[in-house]
């Protein structure tokens, strides 16, 4: 398949978050890519909006079989979640079992009034009952394919697409 | 029985034998070497092709654990152990419970160890009463019973009036004290040599001092009472210079070392290993060199393997409890033949450390191979390496900081008496 | 040697001591307790990670303080906690340890914090425990405190994150202190210039310098320009064993006053690990003052258990 331009595929998504904002909007980005994208579209949507990081590396469920990751990031929600509308935003949905992880976590910080999920691709082949509210791209990929958010130098995103054998 | 071991090359350091020449045994004395005896067929023939014959060897510090610690190890298991080792003579320490302080007590060991028919035991009697350094041991009624020399194992006296009066009235009658050098105020509760690896393991360290220090006393003592003293189990290169020094004013005095401390320093403690604790402890690379160039130019004496047994849960413990010393008696040839390779030095001089040299210092006729000495003979394969392992040990000890090393020297034929004790 | 803390790919399997850990553990064990920090900070502050799994305290040796410190830390990744103070009498030697490791290894122990007055017990209960178990000393004897080693450069590394750039002053009764090795061990490991002891000669151990220290035996030139000043605790036995003849000596010539502490540079830190002797080694003007870290070292404390114990359950 032909791997669609990021940029655009960003530009997409703004115009499909831009409704779901209010004033107890809080955003907050799923290390890493979802970071970048929440570090992108903070100033388009408002820069006095609350916002945060999540690093899911302690809710993952596969924690005894591949160990703590190498590189954890200290997770930055300096608001309070309580009856906040969470606006979560990831790169790429796939299995489900990142956003399970980051939901987790969020509510071990306070209860939230409502998770908005937004991501850039979703890419099929989910494996649990979740599914993101908004996505500016819809695909099915295989499960030998790896699809990756990367961002140039300058901030720009753009994909690869790795066969793995 | 009549006994012909052919083909082998035979080491005969007393006598200045070095070379390939049979071995004729009859009614349990060497009858000849080289040259056959007249009328002599031999009832039993082993063939020696590529082994080397030498004197039994003769073990200055081994402890058999009886009486009294028989769960540690008893006589018949260390007596095959010895057989094993090739040795045939062997002293042991009076620290047995009850301790050697009683003829009575000697006796029966040395009737025990007779019996058994294996090595000869020469016990070292209790030099102060249950050794704890008040009052001192009928010496005389010791000798008589067995003792070849008057020993503290490893307990120090603290009074040195005591010290004083024990070597004096051992000097009397000319028995020779053995004292293994370590100033107790200095070594107590220490456990590792005082340097860098003590430090950082926060192990408490035993100075040199507590070595050098009762070295000076002890020599100065033996000289002003007229004392024959052996040193024990030497471990710091300051102590073999003093030693050097000594001997150089004529002051009549010998040593050991420990066949252990010559192949270890304290780096071998590695991550804790209780099977390097040792007393003494092992100390730097620089004390392990020292003691080897005084091996080497006789400044020491003879080599000793300083088997000491202890039950398998006795080193499953943090380092400082654990128990210290090693099993022995089946390392010191093997040892010795490493030691010799390692300072490339011949076996025959290597080789008189373990027998003439001991045997010289216990004052007893062993060690050496002339001709009507009692056939006490060990047959080995210098090349034959061998896994020091706990089935490859017939000592109930296997508690050895060389576990599962690879040594070369397998003892194939052990002779006491002319009989075949091992092989 | 292989060395016992580490797995073949090189990952920490045992924290057991700081010396002989590469700089790259040291620092992902760092690394991660920053994140940890952030959970004490939280409402709900505990994290799934260990949930299932079982951490026992074996405390040979008593101690509340770091008891405590390892049982928060364990709940705080979900773990269930089992503690067993095994009092050193005679007869819990040797194979009672070794009987205990496998009475609680039955019970689907999956990690043991072990404290023992002898150095070495730690590697001792490594070597025999079953191989999906994590042995985490909590103090051996005067060998090693890893985990306060580690909390000690982690605070150092909140306040003065230039390492590379440090002078650190450590003061008092190095040759009894397992603290001080381990912060000797992390230091010199993380690159730090200048490690300096500040000791009298009777508290020093034989060739400290070896293990890549300066050696001070006035206070008032140790301090000079110090950057972290690091204070032992004194134990009264060292009067007892004729190394220090009173505790009020001791307190004028290496007690840490304000008027010492104005030596170092005037952002200087103090830090302790506790408990503290006031009027020994610290005066309190200087414990409760405006430089000292001693209480967050304590929450840093936690953090950094718990990033040692999330390293070690999932390798």
């Amino acid at each position: 398949m032909n791997l669609p331009n990021a940029e655009t595929l960003f530009e997409t998504l703004t115009e499909r978050i831009k409704p779901v904002i209010n004033a107890n909007t809080a955003i907050v980005g799923i290390h890493s890519g979802g970071a970048w994208l929440a570090e992108r579209l903070l100033p388009i949507l408002g820069k006095d909006l609350k916002h945060g990081i999540l690093d899911v590396s302690f809710y993952r469920d596969d924690f005894n079989e591949r160990g703590l990751h190498s590189e954890t990031k200290p997770s930055q929600i300096p608001f309070d979640v309580q009856d906040k509308h969470i606006l979560l935003i990831d790169d790429v949905f796939y299995t489900g079992r990142t956003i399970r992880a980051a939901m987790n976590e969020l509510f071990d910080y306070g209860r939230p009034a409502s998770i908005t999920l937004a991501v850039l691709v979703n890419r099929g082949g989910r494996e649990l009952p979740i599914a993101p509210q908004i996505s500016a791209f819809d695909t099915e990929l295989a499960d030998s394919q790896n699809l990756q958010l990367l961002r140039h130098e300058n901030g720009t995103f753009y994909f690869t697409l790795e066969e793995n054998t | 029985m009549k006994i012909h071991i052919k083909n082998g090359h035979l080491i005969d350091p007393k006598n200045g034998i070095d070379a390939k020449q049979d071995l004729y045994i009859a009614a349990g004395k060497i009858a000849s070497i080289g040259k056959v005896p007249e009328g002599f067929v031999a009832n039993q023939t082993i063939d020696a092709t590529d082994l080397i014959i030498i004197p039994g060897l003769v073990d200055l510090s081994a402890r058999l654990r009886e009486p009294g610690f028989e769960h540690k190890a008893t006589l018949e298991s260390e007596m095959l152990a010895a057989a094993a080792g090739g040795v045939t003579s062997l002293a042991c320490p009076p620290d047995t419970d009850p301790v050697l302080d009683e003829p009575g007590l000697v006796e029966m060991l040395k009737h025990r160890a007779k019996q058994l028919n294996q090595a000869h035991v020469y016990p070292l009697g209790a030099l102060t009463h249950q050794l704890a350094g008040k009052e001192i041991t009928e010496m005389c009624e010791l000798s008589e019973a067995g003792c070849v020399g008057f020993s503290q194992a490893d307990v120090a006296i603290k009074d040195t009036q005591v010290l004083w009066r024990a070597m004096q009235y051992a000097a009397t009658f000319g028995f020779t004290v053995w004292l293994r050098p370590e100033e107790p105020y200095l070594a107590k509760d220490g456990v590792a040599h005082d340097g860098e690896v003590a430090a950082r393991l926060g192990l408490k360290g035993i100075p040199t001092a507590a070595e050098t220090l009762a070295i000076a006393s002890i020599l100065r003592i033996a000289k002003e009472t007229g004392a024959k003293v052996h040193l024990c189990r030497l471990s710091t290169s300051e102590g073999v210079e003093m030693v050097r020094a000594a001997k150089k004013t004529g002051q009549q005095v010998t040593c050991d070392v420990s066949a252990n401390h010559l192949h270890l320093t304290d780096f071998d403690i590695g991550y804790f290993d209780a099977n390097t604790h040792l007393k003494p402890p092992v100390r730097s690379q620089r004390d392990k060199t020292a003691l080897s160039n005084g091996l080497a130019d006789g400044t020491i004496d003879a080599i000793c393997s300083d088997h000491t047994p202890v039950d398998d849960d006795a080193k499953l413990y943090p380092f400082a409890e654990a128990e210290a010393g090693a099993t022995g008696l089946e390392l010191l040839l093997p040892l010795t033949l490493k030691w010799a390779e390692d300072n490339k030095l011949k076996l025959s001089d290597a080789i008189k450390h373990i027998t003439q040299v001991p045997a010289n210092i216990l004052g007893v006729a062993a060690g050496d191979l002339s001709v009507n000495a009692s056939a006490d003979v060990c047959v080995f394969d210098p090349k034959k390496y061998w896994k020091i392992e706990p089935k490859a040990l017939l000592s109930q000890g296997k508690n050895t900081p060389f576990l599962g090393l690879e040594l070369a020297g397998k003892v194939k034929y052990t002779l006491v008496n002319g009989h075949v004790v091992h092989g | 040697m292989q060395n016992p803390q580490l797995t073949n790919d090189g990952e920490l399997k045992h924290l057991l001591s700081i010396e002989g850990l590469p700089k790259r553990i040291l620092n992902q064990i760092l690394d991660t307790a920053e994140s940890f920090v952030g959970v004490a900070e939280r409402e709900v502050k505990k994290v799934p990670l260990l949930r299932g799994k079982t951490v026992c305290n074996l405390f040979f040796e008593n101690s509340t303080r770091t008891r405590t410190t390892f049982e928060i830390a364990a709940k705080r990744l979900s773990a269930d906690v089992i503690t067993l103070n095994v009092s050193t009498s005679s007869q819990s030697k040797g194979e009672t340890i070794l009987d205990t490791i496998d009475n609680l290894t039955a019970m689907h122990a999956d990690m043991f914090v072990v404290r023992h007055a002898q150095s070495g017990a730690a590697h001792m209960i490594a070597k025999h425990v079953a191989p999906h178990i994590s042995v985490i000393n909590a103090g051996d004897g005067r060998h090693a405190h890893p985990t306060q080693g580690l909390l000690d450069v982690f605070t150092i590394r909140k306040y003065k994150p230039e390492m590379h750039n440090l002078r650190v002053a450590i003061v008092g009764d190095v040759l009894h202190s397992r603290v001080a090795r381990s912060e000797i061990h992390a230091l010199t490991t993380l690159g730090v210039p200048e490690v300096r002891v500040i000791a009298p000669k009777t508290l020093l151990p034989q060739d400290v310098e070896k293990l890549g220290v300066h050696v001070f035996h006035d206070m008032k030139e140790g301090l000079k320009d110090v950057d972290v000043v690091m204070m032992l605790r004194l134990q009264n036995e060292r009067m007892a064993g004729a190394m220090l003849p009173s505790s009020q000596e001791y307190f004028k010539t290496y007690g840490l006053t304000p008027e010492k502490l104005a030596l170092a540079k005037p952002d200087a830190i103090v830090m302790h690990p506790g408990p503290m002797n006031r009027g020994v080694e610290i005066d309190s003007a200087v414990a409760d003052g405006s430089q000292s870290v001693i209480l967050p070292q304590v929450t840093y404390g936690i953090a950094v258990r718990m990033a040692v114990m999330s390293i070690l359950a999932g390798n």
